[in-house]
C-alpha cells in the first residue's frame, strides 16, 4: 500500500487552441476520499476529469496517480473507472457484456468475468437485467449499469462526470442514496464527482472543490465550505443566495465579528480573510431571512414578489436605504407562511440571524 | 407536417402522387410492360411474350449482367474499404489537412462522370500506366465515382456517434485496436452497409464513364441497354433494364437486412 495520494494534479493546464479550458490546477485527492468538483457550466470541471482519465493531454503540468506520473500514459493503461454524463453504454452489447468489457480487455478468464459481472450487477441492483440491451433500460438503470461497468475492473479511482444530471429530481434523490451506499461498500475507492448541483455535492463529498473560469477558486471540507465559505462565489454557489453588504464594526480574536447592516447590528462568523477591511458581505441563506409585518422592528424593506413553491413561499425583497454606496440591495427569502404579510408592493421588516458567514468583499475597497 | 388544414393537405398529397406517378412510376411501369410486350402500337401492348426477358437472361445479355454484378461488387467493396478507412482515419482530426482531404474525397461527386471517364482515358493510355482497353480501367472509374458517397456516408455517421463511447472503452483498458474492432466498427456497421448499398446501386447504373472506357470483354449492363436502345431494340432494352433493376434490388435488400440486423442489436 502506498501512502501517496490517489490523485495529484500539479499545475495542470489544458488549452483548446487559444482557449484555456483549465488553468494551472493544483489538486490532491486522498485515497478513499470523495471530492466533489463544483462549478458553473464551462468552468472546466469535465476538462479536469479528462486530464485525470487521459482523454486530453495536458498542455502543462503533471498528473500523478498513487504517486506515479501518468501524464504521458494513454487512458487504457491508467485503470481508472469513468462514468460520463450520458453513460455511453455500448449499445450493441447486452448489459452483462457491457459490464464485462473491461475484464475481457484485460483477458481475464471467462469464469472470473462471469463471477465478477454478477457481483457488480448485484452491487448496483441490476442482476435481473443482465441480458437486456441498454436500449431497453431507463435512465436510472443505465446509470447503474454504467457504474457497474466502471467498478468491474476494481478501479482505485472512480470519476463521475455529472452522472445524475440526466435524471429527474426524484430519481436523482434516490441515486444519491445509492451512491452513498456504494461508497460505504467501497471504502478504498477514491471518487471524484463532478456536478453543478450543490446539494448533490454536499450529500456525497468529503471535500468540495469549486471551479470558475477554468480555475480552482476554493477547496475544503464540505461542511466548512457550506458553513464558512471563504469567497462570495463559493457562498453563492453553495446556496447562500443573499450576499448582503455590511460594515464591519468589530472583529474579535475568536473568529467572530460584529457587523452593521443598515440600522441593525448583528454577530457574524468571519469566514474569509478580511485583511482589516471595513466592508464585507454577509452570506445569508433564504431560509434564514425572517420576514415580518412592518413595525415589528428589523430592517425596513419592500416586498417585490411572492411565489408559492409548495413547501415554502419564495419572496423577493428590496432593502430600504441599504448600506452599500447607493446600490440597491435585493434579498431573497423563503418562508413557510405569508400570513400577516402585506400584499406584493407592501412594506415589511426583515431580520437576519446572528452567526452568518462574513466574507471579504471581492470588489476593491473604496478609499475613504 | 407544416400544412394544417385538411384541404390543403389533400391538395399536397394529390400533387405529390401525380408528380411522383408521372415522373417515377409511369416510366418504370412502361418499361415493365415493354419488357413483356409482343408488340406495342396502341395505348396498351398488343399481346404478351417472355421472349425478351428470356433473351435478356441468356447469352451476351447474361454475360453483361454478370460483368455488371462483378463490377458493382468490386467497386462497392473497394469503396467501402477505402472510403470507410478514410472516414475512420480522418475522424476527429480538424484543421487544414482535414478540409483538404475532405475536399479531395468529395471531388468526384462534383465532377461529371464523363469527365472522370475522359480523365482516366487520357491518364492511363500510355505506359507505364497502360490500363486502357482492360477491365481495370472500368473498375477504377466505378471506384472513383462511388468513393465519395461511401466516404461521406460513413464519415457522417461517425460525426453523429457519441465520442464518449470510444473513450470509455479505452478507459476500461481496451487498446486502440481493440476499441476499433469491438466498439467503433460494430457501431459503424449500419453506416458501412448503407454506404455499400449506395455504392452498389450507383455502380450498377453507371453509364457515363463506362461507355468511354469499356473494353469489348467487359461490357456492363447499362452499356448493353444503351446499345440496344440506340439500335431501336426498345423491347429488348426494356427487358435488360428489368434485369438490371432486379439485380440491383436483390443486392440492396441483402445489404438492408445486414443493416437492420446491425441496428437492432
Ligand atoms: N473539445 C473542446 N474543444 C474546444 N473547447 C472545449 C472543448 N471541450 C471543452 N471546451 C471548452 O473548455 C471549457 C471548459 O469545458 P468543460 O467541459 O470542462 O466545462 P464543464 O465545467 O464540464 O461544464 P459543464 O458543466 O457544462 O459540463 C468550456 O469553455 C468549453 O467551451
Ligand atoms: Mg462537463
Amino acid at each position: 500500500m502506498s501512502a501517496a495520494p490517489a490523485i495529484q494534479l500539479r499545475g495542470v493546464g489544458v488549452d483548446y487552441g487559444r482557449k484555456t479550458a483549465l488553468a494551472d490546477l493544483d489538486l490532491t485527492v486522498e485515497r478513499g476520499e470523495t471530492l466533489a468538483l463544483l462549478g458553473p457550466s464551462g468552468s472546466g470541471k469535465s476538462t479536469a476529469l479528462k486530464a485525470v482519465a487521459g482523454f486530453v493531454r495536458p498542455s502543462r503540468g503533471r498528473v500523478l496517480l498513487e504517486g506515479r506520473d501518468v501524464t504521458d500514459l494513454p487512458p487504457h493503461q491508467r485503470g481508472i473507472g469513468v462514468v460520463v454524463q450520458n453513460y455511453a453504454l455500448f449499445p450493441h452489447m447486452s448489459v452483462a457484456a457491457n459490464v464485462g468489457f473491461g475484464l475481457r480487455a484485460r483477458r481475464a478468464p471467462r469464469a472470473e468475468i462471469r463471477e465478477r459481472v454478477a457481483e457488480v450487477l448485484d452491487l448496483v441492483g441490476m442482476s435481473a437485467f443482465a441480458d437486456r440491451s441498454p436500449r431497453q433500460l431507463s435512465g436510472g438503470q443505465q446509470q447503474r449499469v454504467a457504474i457497474a461497468r466502471a467498478l468491474a475492473i476494481r478501479p482505485a479511482v472512480l470519476l463521475l462526470d455529472e452522472p445524475l444530471s440526466a435524471l429527474d429530481a426524484a430519481l436523482r434523490e434516490e441515486m444519491v442514496g445509492e451512491l452513498l451506499r456504494l461508497r460505504a461498500e467501497l471504502p478504498d475507492t477514491t471518487i471524484v464527482h463532478v456536478t453543478h448541483d450543490q446539494s448533490e455535492a454536499l450529500a456525497l463529498a468529503h471535500r468540495i472543490a469549486v471551479m470558475r473560469d477554468a480555475r480552482l477558486v476554493d477547496v475544503g471540507p464540505a461542511r466548512e465550505m457550506y458553513r464558512t465559505p471563504r469567497t462570495e462565489f463559493t457562498a453563492a454557489f453553495l446556496g447562500a443566495a443573499n450576499l448582503l453588504p455590511v460594515e464591519v464594526v468589530e472583529v474579535d480574536g475568536e473568529g467572530g465579528a460584529t457587523v452593521r447592516l443598515g440600522d441593525a447590528i448583528m454577530r457574524a462568523r468571519v469566514s474569509g480573510e478580511l485583511d482589516g477591511r471595513r466592508r464585507a458581505v454577509l452570506g445569508v441563506r433564504p431560509q434564514r431571512v425572517g420576514v415580518h409585518a412592518e413595525g415589528t422592528g428589523g430592517l425596513p424593506a419592500r416586498l417585490l414578489a411572492a411565489q408559492w413553491r409548495g413547501e415554502v413561499f419564495r419572496l423577493d425583497l428590496r432593502l430600504d436605504g441599504a448600506a452599500h454606496s447607493g446600490q440597491e440591495v435585493r434579498v431573497r427569502a423563503e418562508v413557510a407562511s405569508i400570513e400577516g404579510l402585506p400584499p406584493v408592493g407592501g412594506r415589511v421588516a426583515l431580520t437576519v440571524p446572528d452567526g452568518c458567514p462574513l466574507i471579504a468583499d471581492a470588489s476593491p475597497e473604496e478609499e475613504t | 407536417m407544416l400544412v394544417w388544414t385538411r384541404t390543403s393537405r389533400s391538395v399536397l398529397v394529390v400533387l405529390f402522387v401525380v408528380v411522383f406517378g408521372v415522373i417515377v412510376v409511369a416510366p418504370l411501369a412502361v418499361i415493365g410492360l415493354a419488357a413483356v410486350a409482343a408488340s406495342w402500337r396502341g395505348v396498351l401492348p398488343g399481346g404478351l411474350t417472355g421472349a425478351h426477358l428470356a433473351a435478356a437472361t441468356g447469352g451476351d445479355a447474361l454475360a453483361s449482367a454478370l460483368v455488371s454484378v462483378q463490377t458493382a461488387l468490386i467497386a462497392s467493396a473497394g469503396s467501402v474499404l477505402l472510403g470507410g478507412w478514410a472516414a475512420f482515419a480522418l475522424h476527429g482530426s480538424r484543421g487544414r489537412i482535414r478540409r483538404l482531404a475532405d475536399g479531395l474525397l468529395h471531388l468526384p461527386m462534383a465532377v461529371p462522370s464523363v469527365v472522370v471517364g475522359l480523365g482516366l482515358l487520357v491518364a492511363f493510355s500510355h505506359p507505364p500506366l497502360l490500363l486502357n482497353g482492360t477491365r481495370w480501367i472500368v473498375l477504377i472509374a466505378h471506384l472513383v465515382l462511388v468513393l465519395p458517397f461511401s466516404y461521406s456516408t460513413v464519415s457522417a455517421a461517425l460525426e453523429r456517434a457519441d465520442p464518449d463511447i470510444a473513450l470509455v472503452a479505452a478507459c476500461l483498458g481496451a487498446s486502440p485496436a481493440r476499441v476499433l474492432l469491438t466498439v467503433r466498427l460494430p457501431l459503424a456497421l449500419p453506416a458501412l452497409a448503407a454506404s455499400a448499398g449506395l455504392a452498389l446501386a450507383l455502380s450498377m447504373g453507371e453509364l457515363g464513364a463506362t461507355i468511354m472506357l469499356y473494353p469489348p470483354d467487359w461490357r456492363t449492363l447499362p452499356v448493353g441497354i444503351f446499345a440496344q436502345s440506340d439500335r431501336g431494340a426498345l423491347f429488348a432494352a426494356s427487358a435488360s433494364t428489368v434485369v438490371l433493376l432486379g439485380l440491383t434490388l436483390v443486392g440492396l435488400l441483402a445489404l438492408n437486412s445486414v443493416r437492420t440486423r446491425a441496428a437492432e442489436r
